[in-house]
């Protein structure tokens, strides 16, 4: 089966002209990009992308799915939904499934789950430690024999320093990526948002910016020490932020990722205690936000990821104090990028999808993704940046609702999801 | 939600206005004498349903609010919640909803969670009045204090109040430092510095000064707050014991001699007599402990008044 993407604007980095670009795809891989003038085949599908971008499809590398154990507030069915109704043609669920995610059984098992869905692709990222509880390593090798494509204990770091040290020097052994959830809970235990004014304004609890630049500057070092890839996840905090921008200067082995809502919303959002704008990382304050955008804007933040959490509403509908940490993201986090970094001139489409896609399968080691060249996967994602729409979280494909941004206008949105040349939504 | 006609919740000091607050305590005068009556009771809030729904212990609120709902003729009825919801497998959007279908006017709402007063008001037709949620408002602690320091001081503007403890977890603290700031006095927060994060300064615009030292927040006050410092602060490690944190923190005559030849102490209660406060303190002239307390029921029928329609009708009772 033949499709063709016709007449897109392209925007792959290895793209020299891409106006008016068509690209070919036959058996799940792109075959040739056609210039303007040149002829198509007469054999094939046509989606039309006039006045479309067409990148190389949207890899999310930090979600969780839920399933198995936690099948009311998503499952892997319906988190792929809301993935390519997002523009995400892959994802990477953490491990904090119930059992977690510590072996090769539940590796295969939800990329299975995934293949009957038939929407994104999965690639699961295994725990570090068994059952994520930071004492003895988990099988990272038959994980990784089994699909997984990175390994983190995420929401529960280790906080053993010499755990980390081994975990770091065994996962380097499988080329595997350390994912680390930055933040020594010593200081941020109890806290339910970012420590700070409006913290101490509330009333509520807070979670000092210290937290997480204290492991992130102990997994540099340790990065440092073992040689291993660290990637720090949903960095929120301007000394995290330096942190790295000084490592990749020294040439260390560190990488990270922001989410919409980080470089998008403050603590303020805090304020009427809306349990939605409950997450961890914190919504920081301003000055974090500015560090976050610098980050983006020099390169020093490589990819955007969503840290889509569903909950289910009755366990949102708590004390703020109460409700689980957490929020949805995969419908929101295209049109939030647009809206804030493109439009408004942090980044080019280049950096964009540099930071969506090219990254994320560099930082993963997914071959053949993150890039629209002949011969690589044809997954893509298709853009309309003008396009202006609200966000219905009524409407979400995701089982859950717990977003801040239900009712949000956003400029730009994605259009067309293509996940191993076939078309899995359109907008 | 948009409230019945003339509903008005009452969240915290933060939301008002200066006007708006002396409008409050213009009306507690009004009420203060109904309570030295022989027959203690007007017909003012006649037919209003008053919920008193406490998730968090309270003899002293409770007992206050409850009194004088009575003596407006309300009919309340107090509900006591274990901690929270959660506890019975209730969320809280369902507890208030429930509550809310059985139209009462006014729901007055005391929570260990910072909030839920907000919460609750996104959902409720009623009004709803904080009693105190978590460590973020205490708003009619505030205003009775602040009755206090008038009838005492005859005016807010222009004095200096020092307050001293545990900010950080003091709802009493905050709502005391938004009216005191709106209304023109000069505030200076004290306590151990674990527990008075310098990061405070910044609570307010204009008016608040955090001191290293609890003799300096003193020196030359008009009024002095001492705040109840709970044991399980230390367990917490915010100080070591409660022997040292009555030499270093406690107010004693010594350091109140520091203040204005004129100061008075206030206690929002209850008293660790000896910790926080010294029993020779506690018991003098100068303390205003039991005006406080006699306040507070003023204080808080006029909140329920206004918070029910009452105060914008003209010429009823």
């Amino acid at each position: 089966m033949k499709l063709l993407i016709a007449n897109g604007h392209l925007i792959d980095p290895n793209a020299a002209e891409n106006t008016g670009m068509s690209v070919l795809i036959e058996d799940g891989r792109v075959k040739e990009w056609i210039r303007p003038g040149q002829d198509a085949p007469s054999d094939c599908e046509i989606f039309d992308a006039s006045g479309l971008l067409v990148a190389p499809g949207f890899i999310d590398m930090h979600v969780h799915l839920r399933e198995p154990g936690q099948e009311h507030k998503e499952t892997i069915a319906s988190g792929c939904a809301a993935a390519v109704a997002g523009g995400w043609t892959s994802v990477c669920p953490m491990p904090n499934t119930i059992p977690v995610n510590d072996n090769a059984a539940i590796t295969r098992y939800m990329i299975e789950q995934a293949e009957r869905a038939g929407l994104a692709n999965v690639f699961p990222i295994g725990a570090i430690t068994k059952s994520s509880d930071g004492s003895e390593l988990a099988e990272m090798g038959e994980m990784k024999a089994a699909g997984a494509v990175a390994v983190s204990d995420d929401g529960r770091p280790v906080p053993n320093a010499g755990i980390v040290r081994r975990a770091m020097q065994y996962a380097r052994d499988f080329d595997l990526p350390v994912i680390d959830h930055c933040e020594d809970k010593s200081l941020s235990s109890g806290g339910v948002m970012h420590e700070g004014k409006v913290s101490l304004l509330l009333g509520l609890k807070g979670m000092p910016a210290l937290a997480e630049e204290i492991d992130a500057v102990r997994d540099i070092l340790l990065a440092k020490d073992t040689g291993a890839h660290i990637h720090l996840a949903h960095v929120s905090t301007a000394g995290a932020v330096e942190a790295v921008r000084r490592a990749k200067n020294a040439g260390i082995n560190v990488t990270c990722e922001v989410t919409p809502h980080h470089f998008t919303l403050t603590d303020k959002a805090v304020e009427g205690y809306d349990t939605n704008t409950k997450m961890s990382p914190p919504l920081r304050s301003e000055e974090h936000r500015e560090a976050i955008i610098d980050g983006i804007k020099d390169g020093t933040i490589d990819a955007v990821a969503t840290d889509h959490a569903p909950h289910h509403a009755d366990e949102k509908a708590l004390e703020y104090d109460r409700a689980p940490f957490g929020i949805t993201g995969l419908e929101t986090a295209v049109g939030l990028a647009f809206s804030e970094l493109v439009h408004k001139g942090v980044i080019d489409l280049v950096r964009l999808v540099e930071m969506c896609s090219a990254n994320p399968a560099k930082i993963l080691r997914l071959d053949g993704r993150g890039t629209l060249a002949p011969g690589s996967h044809a997954d893509l994602t298709i853009i309309d940046p003008e396009l202006v729409w609200a966000y219905a979280s009524a409407d979400s494909r995701s089982r859950s609702r717990n977003t801040p941004f239900d009712g949000r206008e956003f400029r730009g949105a994605a259009v067309g999801t293509i996940v191993a040349g076939r078309v899995v939504f359109r907008r | 939600m948009d409230k019945p006609f003339r509903r008005r919740d009452l969240l915290g000091i933060r939301d008002l206005s200066a006007s708006e607050i002396t409008g409050i305590l213009d009306t507690a005068e009004n009420f203060r004498e109904i309570s030295t009556r022989e027959v203690k009771k007007v017909p003012a809030l006649r037919g209003k349903t008053i919920i008193n729904l406490f998730f968090e212990s309270s003899t002293r609120t409770r007992t206050s609010f409850e009194i004088a709902a009575k003596r407006l003729s309300a009919d309340a009825l107090n509900i006591s919640v274990a901690a929270s919801s959660l506890s019975k497998g209730e969320t809280l959007l369902d507890t208030a909803l429930n509550l809310d279908a059985m139209a009462p006017d006014c729901i007055v709402v005391r929570h260990s969670s910072a909030g839920v007063p907000h919460q609750l008001a996104k959902v409720s037709r009623a009004a709803i009045v904080n009693a105190g949620d978590g460590a973020n408002e205490h708003p009619t602690q505030a205003l009775l204090d602040a009755m206090t320091i008038r009838e005492h001081k005859g005016k807010i503007d222009g004095l200096e109040v020092a307050i001293i403890g545990d900010i950080l977890h003091s709802r009493v603290a905050r709502s005391n430092i938004h009216l005191l700031t709106k209304l023109g006095a000069k505030v200076r927060v004290a306590g151990p510095g674990t527990l008075v994060p310098s990061a405070f300064q910044y609570l307010v615009e204009a008016g608040l000064t955090v001191c290293d030292h609890v003799e300096d927040a003193i020196r030359g006050a008009d009024v002095v707050m001492i705040l109840r410092i709970q044991r399980e602060r230390q367990d917490s490690a915010y100080f070591p014991t409660l022997r040292e944190y009555s030499i270093h923190y406690g107010l004693t005559d010594a350091r109140l001699d520091l203040a204005k030849k004129d100061a008075i102490v206030l206690h929002p209660g209850p008293m660790n007599r000896g910790i926080e406060i010294a029993s020779d303190v506690a018991d003098s002239s100068r303390s205003l402990i039991l005006d406080q307390v006699k306040y507070g029921v003023a204080v808080r029928m006029a909140v329920l008044y206004l918070a029910t329609g009452g105060g914008t009708q003209a010429g009823t009772d």
